[in-house]
């Protein structure tokens, strides 16, 4: 006899975070099928804007309710909305418009960040005539959209199932997006290919962690497993096993050491605006997960994973630092920077503290917002050929010699973000340091917090060769590419090299544009001062709101 | 036979597929180790789902079916555009991301 059909109650309510951005997503792909060429860019950026906007909105007009109640479990515990969830979805949110913002944002010649036919090969007669047909590609919208989807329901899931295909809606237009940078073409393909086999090898491992953990447990959701894990089954290495595999895959997506070696290759080859989005909101989702994975899953193995957690946290404090210190591409030594931040998250994920998911997540607020702000800033700084035209982004450190005092703002914007990095007092990163070492000593794991200070005295090192650099250069600025003018050696010998700007045939410039991206700089300069000034109303928020609902 | 020993060949292909991808040089190559990979574990699901009694691994595995298939369309989407760009998809060949020294 066939049981009758029950349909299952939904509520809509709290998913409306994840349905405005996903919604959003499938309307921008059929808009890019339908709508005439001209009316997609404006059309797709006010659909994001909007999406990501009324995302943040829902997530304000949810805050209260699930204050009061400590949260819902929607789609039969698939997806829990609390606190940490809450405070992420807004998080993301935030960090996905200011993206969004940075994108959209074009040189006077009407050129953004993206090639203008990625399916056309580098160099092909294709490619040109689609350049001087004046195409532009718009599919990054709904790309990014679907991504943040993703984000969303990646760290508020509440089962293993929701949570891979979570993962996977995250990764896979991210893999496409690394790929579609306008200049530097190759570079930018190889670093989406390079992304998409880690990337997949990673969610093997860890589907194959899932699998050997609902093999011990017999369950898939967080509950369920949490309620097996304490009693001695003679499953356990299964259990052990299948955890550290499972975490291997969430370490992947934060770039944590041993799991890091595609950040620098990815981070240098996208597009900047995309690395700045995926270095600052997958990590705010992936740490999400981890803390849910740690503190409500696995809590009672928690002592097994000790050793496995406090590696992972050291190593990627000590190999990111000093892999950053001798870098001289700013967007790698950005990328082994962003290195180190995941193991100083880490620390406060290792704490097993009551305090640790409320410092996690506004380290990651702090973080997230240099991190944009900081990306938006390498996307302005262009090289520009003798003709006056502009082209790739100035990247290498020697090029960014003196450009603080030809460019006194946005140098400003960007010392400002380098010193958040650093976590120096009166900026946001300080107080979210402060936050995970404090919680790191509560918890009894003071040993992690030393290391960190130690570890981010150490980075300090990294960053102010970059403020030297761009406020008292040593020598005039060099070119990346090796291309000396003759004009050199003359004014050389007529002792005038500091001062003299020979002719060259590039020089380095912010580029002036239609001043999207300077939008977003001032936001994140902004909110990093501001929560470096008056950390207290919103580390109180977040940490009123920061239990976990199981 | 014991179910075991069908978790041992899932194992075994698991194991065999990371080789793949970790050894081999052709991104399709290692492309195919990683789906290996993935159908290893569709296997350890349902076996484990057989054990239990239940039928969440059952419901998984067709879920990474389907992801699988999406993460197909990508790879070979990417694998295919470098192909054009360079007539080559050895991963050694995808070498130009590296640190820059400055000449100065």
């Amino acid at each position: 006899m066939i049981p009758e059909f029950v349909t299952p109650t939904v509520e809509w309510a709290p998913l409306t975070p994840v349905l405005f951005v996903l919604g959003a997503a499938v309307v921008g792909v059929l808009l890019e099928a339908f709508l005439p060429a001209g009316l997609r860019r404006p059309v797709q950026i006010g659909l994001s804007l909007l999406a990501t906007g009324g995302a943040l909105i829902a997530v304000a007009v949810l805050w209260g309710p699930v204050m009061d109640t400590g949260g819902y479990d929607v789609l039969g515990g698939s997806l829990i909305v609390d606190g940490p969830t809450l405070v992420a979805q807004g998080l993301i949110a935030l960090l996905a418009m200011l993206s969004v913002l940075v994108m959209a944002d074009r040189t006077a010649a009407k050129e953004d960040a993206f090639a203008p036919m990625v399916s056309a090969s580098p160099g092909s007669d294709y490619e040109r005539l689609a350049l001087r047909r004046g195409m532009q590609q718009t599919e990054v919208y709904p790309l990014l959209l679907f991504a943040t989807g993703g984000m969303l329901i990646f760290g508020s899931t509440g089962d293993l199932l929701t949570m891979f295909v979570a993962l996977e809606v995250l990764s896979l237009p991210l893999y496409l997006l690394a790929g579609m940078a306008r200049r530097r073409r190759l570079q930018s393909q190889e670093a989406s290919l390079k992304y998409f086999l880690l990337g997949a090898f990673a969610s093997a491992l860890f589907i194959f962690g899932v699998a050997l953990i609902y093999g011990a447990t017999g369950s898939i959701s967080f509950s369920g497993i949490a309620a097996a894990v304490p009693t001695p089954t003679g499953t356990e290495p299964l259990l052990l096993a299948g955890a550290v595999l499972l975490l291997t895959g969430l370490f992947f997506k934060v770039g944590a050491v041993p799991f890091h070696l595609w950040a620098p290759d990815v981070y240098q080859g996208a597009p900047t605006p995309i690395t700045g989005f995926m270095a600052a909101a997958t990590k705010v989702a992936a740490f999400l997960a981890i803390l849910r994975v740690v503190y409500v899953m696995l809590y009672g193995l928690g002592w097994e994973l000790t050793a496995v957690l406090w590696t992972v946290t050291i190593a990627s404090m000590l190999v990111g630092t000093v892999a950053a210190l001798v870098q001289n591409d700013i967007k790698r030594l950005l990328a082994y920077s962003s290195v180190a931040h995941a193991g100083f998250v880490l620390v406060g994920v290792t704490a097993l503290d009551v305090r640790g998911p409320s410092s996690v997540l506004f380290y990651l607020l702090a973080y997230g917002l240099a991190t944009v702000g900081a990306f938006a800033v390498i996307s302005l700084v262009r090289e520009r050929s003798a003709s006056g035209g502009v082209t790739a982004e100035a990247t290498s450190l020697g090029q960014w010699s003196g450009l603080g005092r030809e460019h006194p703002v946005i140098g400003a914007a960007f010392v400002l973000f380098l010193l958040s990095f650093a976590g120096i007092p009166l900026t946001a990163g300080f107080v979210g340091k402060f936050a995970v070492f404090s919680a790191a000593v509560s918890g009894d794991a003071w040993p992690l917090a030393l290391i960190g200070v130690l570890a981010s005295a150490a980075a300090a090192f990294a960053y102010v060769k970059v403020i030297v650099a761009m406020y008292f250069p040593t020598t005039e600025r060099t070119q990346g590419d090796g291309e000396e003018s003759e004009a050199a050696p003359t004014s050389g010998a007529a002792g005038t090299t500091l001062v003299a700007a020979p002719a060259r045939t590039t020089t380095v410039t912010v580029v002036r544009t239609e001043g999207w991206a300077t939008v977003a700089i001032g936001v994140s300069a902004i909110l990093t001062v501001l929560l470096g000034v008056l950390p207290g109303p919103v580390l109180d928020a977040i940490e009123q709101i920061s239990l976990f609902l199981l | 036979m014991s179910l075991m020993s069908y978790v041992v060949l899932a194992a075994v292909l698991f194991a065999v597929g990371t080789t793949t991808v970790l050894v081999r040089r052709n991104a399709i190559i290692a492309f195919m180790g990683i789906e290996l990979m993935l159908n290893a574990t569709n296997l350890a699901l349902v076996t484990f789902a057989r054990m239990h009694g239940n039928l969440s691994g059952q419901v998984l595995a067709f879920f990474v079916m389907v992801v699988a298939a999406a993460e197909v369309v990508v790879g070979l989407a990417i694998i295919v555009a470098i192909f054009r760009a360079r007539r080559s998809v050895s991963v050694d060949d995808v070498n130009l991301l590296k640190d820059v020294r400055d000449p100065a």
